[in-house]
């Protein structure tokens, strides 16, 4: 909350309890509803996303994945529902006050989207620049604390266009995390990569949990890669979240299209 | 003659088809009339956007000299080529016309008047969308098109204020500039030509164009520009922040914003002439 007493902004707290750094659920989604047109895509999502954990979405193409990402960081505004992040409902902010609330996540997308105008080392001072009045050697320092953590220092004056796929994911999860960010979001972060790369991708979300202890929020439907990583899993079905808990119970659900899912994806327990 | 044969009732099936596609051509053609309100809306609201956080901290003071160094500075060698060519051939044109009658003193100040008020503002705008314009589009573009935009609103910072603030402030200071720019290089080259390969007399041509082009014939020269500075990286930036569709959306866009700028160019050019001399109105 010190970022929001820090902006001088008085935000509206929504009608829940109080949450506090020691409550388990760091989001909550409630009867969330998203339609283009005539096109109801979210059709009432309610889900926990759990403290400090990494929180799964899965679901097939179509099933509304990216769309829900996209109202969690109100790239897009729900129809209806609420969204309270530290007890606050994200769905109801606008402008600077929704600004100041997007600070609590980073966002990893499916393509890193890092500033291809902008070299490594740039793309990760960015957000420094911008919200901190910080000295231009307290910024070198940290941004190439954080190259360092995530293993891509020595690229720090390349271009993105310039590294792997997998190097481009360490300097976009560098960038989310540079603000110290509470949540963390990755779309699809392993789609179109390599098995190895992959693998490297997941240890990178499980190291940036451990290292940092932030919660993470996965929406994939790499279910290979969902089954290393993830603490809590959800399914999203046309539109609805079907199907929750850990991926051990997920996997045991009875759900036809969880099960339909899983059966396909040809993942089990052992 | 064969007797006419009676056509056969449309069945059902037709007749659905048949008001299907009425209804089609008509949702189309309502869509095509409405379109060009739709889009100077769009740009309006874009232009509302743009002067409510142009005004609000932070103030990216290299964003501004970044873009006014692209629009402006890169532009200079463009502009100051074509400038040469249009004075030179207005220079011959209008040497050519004037010697018909014995005019052909009267070919500095003509020249001078119509770069000052007309040729000056709308080819430096043109040049500018050519040059300038289309790369705003395309820079913009694969920027939403790679999620490059959604990261920046991500991390809270306004792209309209990081993205399209800076471009519309250079295209409103740095066109005048580049009009400028041509009008000086324009009559150097309306000079040359009329000169030194058709034998005008120096001073004639000098004197002639101070006398007849005043304070009042530049300023509504720079007045278009300044219009048209914001015109173009308006319509620019609109089309690049608000592209999709992948490569090839980027590619539509692009053509839109060059197509769109050229014509926003001409027919402002009308408007602000009839407004600035109080003539010309409908």
């Amino acid at each position: 909350m010190k970022l929001f007493r820090r902006n001088g902004l008085h935000l509206k707290r929504a009608s829940l309890p109080p949450q506090t750094k020691d409550d388990p659920i760091h989001v909550r989604i409630r009867d969330l509803h998203k339609s283009y047109g005539d096109h109801h895509v979210l059709k009432g999502v309610s889900l926990d996303i759990h403290r400090g954990k990494t929180n799964l979405i899965i679901g097939p193409s179509g099933s509304g994945k990216t769309v829900l990402m996209r109202q969690l960081i109100r790239l897009e505004k729900p129809d209806s529902g609420r969204l309270i992040v530290n007890g606050i409902d994200m769905a109801r902010l606008e402008g600077l006050q929704l600004a100041a609330v997007r600070r609590t996540f980073g966002m990893v997308f499916q393509m890193s989207a890092l500033f291809d105008s902008m070299t490594v080392f740039d793309n990760v001072a960015f957000p420094l620049r911008e919200h901190t009045n910080l000295a231009r050697d307290e910024i070198r320092s940290r941004v190439m604390d954080r190259l360092a953590a995530f293993g891509v220092e020595a690229a720090a004056q390349q271009l993105p266009a310039q590294l792997s796929g997998g190097m481009q994911k360490r300097v976009a999860v560098a960038r989310a995390m540079i603000l110290e960010s509470e949540i963390l979001i990755y779309d699809e972060p392993t789609t179109g990569l390599d098995p190895i790369t992959t693998e490297m991708v997941d240890e990178l979300i499980i190291e940036a949990e451990k290292m940092f202890g932030v919660t993470s929020i996965v929406i994939s439907h790499d279910m290979a890669s969902v089954m290393r990583i993830a603490n809590y899993l959800s399914f999203l079905h046309q539109g609805e979240i079907v199907a929750t808990g850990t991926p051990e119970e997920l996997m045991r659900s009875e759900h036809p299209a969880t099960a339909e899912f899983i059966r396909a994806s040809r993942i089990s327990l052992d | 003659m064969p007797d006419a044969v009676p056509s056969a009732p449309a069945t059902p099936d037709k007749r659905s088809k048949l008001r299907a596609t009425v209804s089609d051509a008509g949702e189309w053609l309502i869509k095509a009339l409405l379109s060009p309100f739709v889009e100077i809306s769009a740009l309006f609201k874009l232009l509302w956007e743009s002067v409510f956080w142009g005004i609000r901290p932070p103030y990216r003071g290299w964003l501004f000299v970044e873009a006014m160094e692209f629009i402006g500075i890169g532009s200079i060698f463009l502009v100051s080529l074509t400038a040469v060519f249009v004075g030179g051939v207005l220079a011959l044109q209008l040497v050519d016309g004037f010697r018909d009658f014995g005019a052909e003193n009267q070919t500095g100040a003509v020249i001078g008047l119509a770069l000052a008020r007309e040729v000056g503002p709308v080819f430096a705008a043109l040049m500018v969308t050519s040059r300038a314009g289309s790369a705003m589009t395309t820079e913009l573009g694969s920027m939403r098109v790679t999620n490059q935009i959604d990261a920046l609103i991500t991390m809270a910072v306004n792209p309209v204020q990081y993205l399209v603030v800076p471009r519309l402030v250079a295209g409103f200071v740095m066109v005048p500039v580049l009009t400028m720019l041509f009008n000086v290089v324009g009559v150097l080259g309306a000079f040359f030509v009329a000169v030194a390969l058709l034998g005008l007399d120096p001073g004639v041509f000098m004197d002639r164009l101070k006398w007849l082009v005043d304070w009042d014939d530049l300023s509504q020269g720079l007045i278009k520009a300044m219009v048209f500075g914001v015109a173009v990286t308006l319509i620019a930036c609109r089309q690049g922040f608000y592209a999709q569709g992948g490569a090839a959306g980027v590619g539509r866009a692009t053509n839109r914003a060059v197509v769109q700028s050229a014509i926003a160019i001409l027919m402002l050019d009308y408007l602000v002439t009839s407004l600035v001399i109080g003539q010309g109105f409908f």
